[in-house]
């Protein structure tokens, strides 16, 4: 698989990281040596076998619904790059 | 310079528990030291009125039955500290302070630890050298210009110059077995399960765990019997009893039978790195081990596998940093998307971008099976060949990494040999087994190398006593000269 600058822009929209268009080239050179060592999985024959799902050999864990916590709105708001009394700030979503 | 802190963590212990040392004097040498030994950039935060304070009360009232009686100890930056900043090395965190504690490290507090500060690592642990983390890179103080390995590399560069007795890293490939091996240090990667999660800035979730970076073997026991147990808040928690593997600690390795994967001599592999695991077998043998030719045949399929689960998880696990709830936000963008790309592209380096790249692409639409569901196959195929192997051998030798440490600068070009540092640690993350890596000697250089021993699910206490045995008969010495000072 060869990895171009297309495939870079519509990757990184996917991703929602925006890349300077002056990188996306050696991105793009790096990307593809990177899949074409991953692609060494294609030498084998996988037909038959089950994907790996969980390491584990027991099922996850379920717990009952039960509050555990609770009035932590402050504490959660503390790191927010950008709050208005009790709310998150972001950009105008609509108009 | 004291001679105390060049000391083990047991040693140290011994001494707090005499009452020849209390843990204020102790907390004021490393604070010393770490004071004197910017130059190697491993400590990232220092929280010091914090570890005077907590070791002041320890002295008034000291509790000499737990476990890590006063004793202050640095952590990798990739733990969340209540109260006390944790950046996962990325300009995403700079100025991130969780407002609560990670299960391991809380662990550790319980035992009487105290936090001297948090360690550098690669950004968001994604890294074989620790360059990619955005507060610089970590010098190896066995030799100037050298990488300490990652990416719990500024917790291995502080454990070998005496910064910390002891300390705890993450390990998704290797981030702590290849740091110990490239600075002469014990790095242990427990079973996965076995030490909780919860509240380790997440990387790839199936194959992160939490283990002990220690002087000694003894050490490490102490450490790992310290910060392991089921733990609720982690679904992926072990539910198991608490083992005490320093008090079971035994050198007695007779009969033990110890598999040596023949697909672990790799082309271009140094004749050093072969000799020195000749040289691990023959102090097996004579200490009674029987050593056993094995094969894992699906070895070399490991690295390309865990490229493609890691970043996939990677990508899924880093949507989270969205310039909104937490961490750095950009000033640019004129909506809400702009927002988060422009957030994404200045908030993340660029190995971080670049996995998260490659794990949105083997997970969009279309590619799926190909790339991630191919994986999971192979993954599949690489956890049988140790589930057959683990009938005939009780644990597996082979080399730590493919090098000794190598140069700031050499491979940062080329990501594939840079991800080629992690072929010997990877096969276990992604089988979810226990290994720990021992120093076992020098190259013509005289940097360290080391040997790695892979154990059975939840056979921690077996792998602690081969390496234990192994130690002792080893006679390694790493004598370092301060440089930096």
């Amino acid at each position: 698989m060869s990895i171009d600058k297309d495939k870079i822009k519509h990757i990184s929209k996917l991703a929602r990281i925006s890349i300077d268009s002056k990188k996306s080239d050696s991105l793009a050179k790096d990307l593809t040596s990177i899949f074409k060592f991953i692609e060494q999985l294609n030498e084998l024959n996988t037909d038959k076998v089950e994907p790996l799902s969980s390491i584990l050999n027991t099922p996850l864990r379920s717990r009952e619904d039960q509050i555990n916590d609770g009035k932590i709105r402050d504490k959660i708001l503390e790191n927010s790059p950008k709050k208005n009394e009790e709310f998150f700030v972001v950009p105008k979503v609509i108009e | 310079m004291s001679e105390i802190i060049k000391k083990n963590l047991s040693e140290i212990i011994d001494l707090i528990k005499k009452k020849e040392i209390k843990s204020e004097e102790l907390a004021n040498l490393y604070i010393d030291k770490v004071n004197k030994s910017k130059k190697l950039n491993s400590y990232i935060t220092t929280c010091f009125e914090h570890t005077i304070q907590q070791s002041k009360e320890f002295d008034k009232k000291p509790n000499l039955n737990s476990l890590l009686p006063g004793v202050p100890l640095a952590v990798k930056d990739l733990f969340c500290t209540n109260g006390f900043k944790t950046t996962a090395g990325s300009k995403m965190l700079e100025n991130f302070i969780p407002q609560y504690e990670s299960t391991v490290t809380e662990n550790l507090w319980k035992e009487g630890a105290i936090l001297l500060g948090k360690l550098n690592c690669d950004e968001y642990a994604m890294g074989s050298s620790n360059e990619t983390s955005y507060f610089g890179n970590v010098i190896n103080p066995i030799a100037k210009d050298t990488v300490p390995g990652g990416s719990s590399g500024g917790s291995a560069s502080a454990l070998a110059a005496d910064l910390t007795p002891a300390t705890i890293g993450t390990d998704t490939g290797g981030s702590i077995r290849q740091p110990a091996s490239f600075t002469g240090t014990v790095g242990l990667k427990p079973t996965y399960g076995l030490c909780s999660r919860w509240g380790i800035v997440a990387f790839a979730s199936s194959l992160d765990q939490a283990g002990p970076m220690t002087k000694s073997v003894k050490d490490c026991s102490i450490m790992l019997e310290a910060m392991a147990g089921f733990d609720n808040k982690d679904s992926t928690s072990i539910e198991k009893k608490k083992e005490n593997y320093s008090k079971n600690l035994k050198t007695n390795i007779k009969g033990l039978k110890i598999g040596i994967p023949k697909e672990y001599r790799v082309e271009n592999m140094p004749k050093e790195i072969d000799e020195l695991w000749n040289k691990g077998k023959s102090i097996l043998k004579d200490l009674g081990a029987d050593i056993i030719d094995i094969s894992l045949p699906h070895t070399k399929y490991a690295l390309p596998t865990y490229y493609i689960v890691a970043p996939a998880e990677a990508s899924s696990n880093l949507a989270r940093y969205d310039g909104v709830k937490y961490g750095y936000r950009s000033s640019k963008g004129n909506d809400l998307i702009e927002m988060y790309e422009n957030t994404r592209s200045e908030g993340f380096g660029d190995e971080v971008k670049r996995r998260i790249l490659i794990g949105t692409y083997v997970l969009s639409s279309g590619y799926y099976d190909a790339y991630y569901l191919k994986a999971q196959k192979v993954r599949q195929l690489i956890k049988k060949d140790f589930d057959e192997n683990f009938g005939k051998v009780d644990a597996i030798l082979t080399p730590s990494t493919p090098s000794s440490a190598f140069k700031i600068g050499e491979k940062t070009n080329d990501p594939i040999s840079m991800y080629l540092n992690d072929i010997f640690t990877v096969p276990v993350n992604l089988a979810g087994l226990p290994a720990i890596s021992v120093p076992a000697g020098l190259d013509k250089k005289g940097y360290p190398l080391g040997l790695q021993l892979i154990g059975k699910t939840l056979d921690e206490q077996n792998i602690l006593n081969v390496a234990y045995a192994f130690e002792k008969n080893c006679n390694f010495k790493n004598e370092l000269k301060n440089w930096w000072l």
